[in-house]
């Protein structure tokens, strides 16, 4: 069994959907933080069998809206003094810049140099976006 | 500033501003004649174009307003690379206003973001074409009176056709519009104006694959062109190029008020024995295009 220490004050990502934890690890851009950064993969969970979990010492300003796109099942915990301070609700953001990609091959972000990709929310049950250039809409997958 | 990027960018308040100015220049032309002089408008055409480019620039040119761009782009920088903002910028140096048409989709949107002059989206991609639905909606309401209450078939490449898509967002707003669509499987109308516009609406809509089926209960036909340059595999453009070709006879169940649109330019889906037709409205539209687009052009530049 592998332990990681509890941390006493920062962020724990928990109940990622295995093999989500190292794109989450990817889009908050973890690997370029200072402060130090835990990822564990495959964990055992009682709910799901087993999940990814992130937990992120310090740091508690991160924008995490971006986990609402990428994974919306995670609980996010507020840690202080080792204690469970805040338990945050993640929902799809109603627009995301430079996440996602239009695959559409004739979208105007798929030759032009410097565009910021942009999404806006267009169902929340079903997790679609779509392109705010060419309206190409598209599930939650990044 | 205002762009025109979508067809859902003017209200039902201010098309109706629009059709009520195109009628009196219709109608007293000499009165606008000079509206624009000194004004200076830049028409950036990545891609060809006949009608849309020449009735914008027919359009300036009547009210007394001088034209620069391109028509092709091997013809300017962009040639070299240029991006569409340094492009953009540096037009919109000299112009007061910026028509510009382009292969992908979203272009003129991104080009407003870094304008400081008002846009014109002319056509980009499969995607829109506000000043065609401009042109549509004139037509019918100048044919049948009213925009209302009509049902309205659109044939042909309801995919990448990009007027259509304007078309369909825009008039949806009308009350009474019913939609047939007649295409082939594969091009169908794209998911978002099938969910955004249509389903979200509550507008009615069938779904056929031929124009036999549905061509006595359409108030309009209107008929579009599989685009050869909207295909990368040249093998499905010639499978599909003639599904539709709408000839004599099967005009004769059509109601005798029917009124025949085509964005144009046209290729075989349209048979020229139906040019005589009087039901045939594709070239009175075509002129409208060039009244409404002087309409369009005086309010954008705010010039009465």
């Amino acid at each position: 069994m592998l332990y990681i220490d509890s941390i006493s004050k920062g962020i724990v990502i928990d109940h990622i959907t295995p093999g989500l934890g190292f794109r989450i690890f990817e889009y908050l851009k973890l690997d370029k933080s200072d402060f130090t950064v835990a990822l564990i993969i495959n964990a055992p969970s009682k709910k799901e069998g087993r999940k990814d979990v992130l937990k992120i010492e310090n740091n508690i300003d991160l924008d995490l809206r971006v986990l609402g796109v990428i994974d919306p099942t995670v609980t996010v915990n507020i840690i202080r003094d080792e204690k469970i301070v805040e338990k945050i609700k993640i929902s799809p953001p109603e627009s995301v810049e430079d996440v996602m990609k239009c695959k559409n091959p004739r979208c105007v972000t798929s030759t032009e140099k410097g565009v910021i990709q942009k999404f806006s929310l267009l169902d929340k049950e079903e997790l679609s976006y779509k392109c705010d250039y060419c309206d190409n809409i598209y599930n939650w997958e990044v | 500033m205002r762009h025109l990027i979508d067809s859902m960018d003017l209200s039902l308040e201010e098309l109706e501003e629009l059709f009520v100015l195109t009628r009196d220049i219709i109608e007293n032309e000499n009165k606008y004649r000079d509206v624009c002089k000194n004004k200076l408008m830049g028409t950036l055409f990545y891609e060809p174009s006949t009608r849309t480019r020449f009735s914008f620039e027919a359009a300036m040119l009547k009210l007394g307003g001088q034209i620069i761009g391109f028509s092709e782009v091997g013809s300017s920088s962009v040639s070299k690379g240029e991006s569409i903002p340094d492009t953009i910028r540096t037009v919109g140096c000299y112009a007061d206003l910026i028509v510009m048409r382009h292969p992908k989709e979203g272009a003129p949107k991104y080009a407003s973001f870094k304008s400081e002059v008002p846009i014109i989206n002319a056509g980009d991609g499969g995607h829109q074409h506000p000043t065609q639905t401009l042109t549509d909606l004139l037509t019918i309401r100048e044919i049948k009176g009213k925009i209302e209450d009509q049902t309205i078939g659109l044939c042909g490449d309801l995919k990448f056709g990009r007027t259509v898509h304007s078309l369909i967002k825009s008039i949806s707003r009308y009350k009474g519009i019913k939609f047939v669509l007649i295409s082939p499987p594969e091009l169908k109308i794209p998911q978002y104006i099938r969910k955004e516009v249509l389903i979200k609406n509550n507008i009615p809509f069938v779904e056929v694959e031929t124009i036999e089926e549905s061509i006595d209960s359409l108030d309009i036909l209107y008929m579009t062109r599989v685009q050869k340059e909207r295909f990368f595999n040249e093998a499905d453009y010639l499978r599909l190029k003639d599904t539709y070709i709408l000839d004599k006879a099967k005009l004769e169940s059509a109601k005798q008020d029917l009124a025949i649109l085509h964005p144009l330019p046209r290729v075989n889906e349209i048979s020229p024995e139906v040019d005589d037709d009087p039901r045939a409205a594709y070239f009175k539209q075509a002129k409208y295009g060039m009244y409404i687009r002087m309409a369009l052009i005086i309010k954008m530049m705010e010039a009465i």
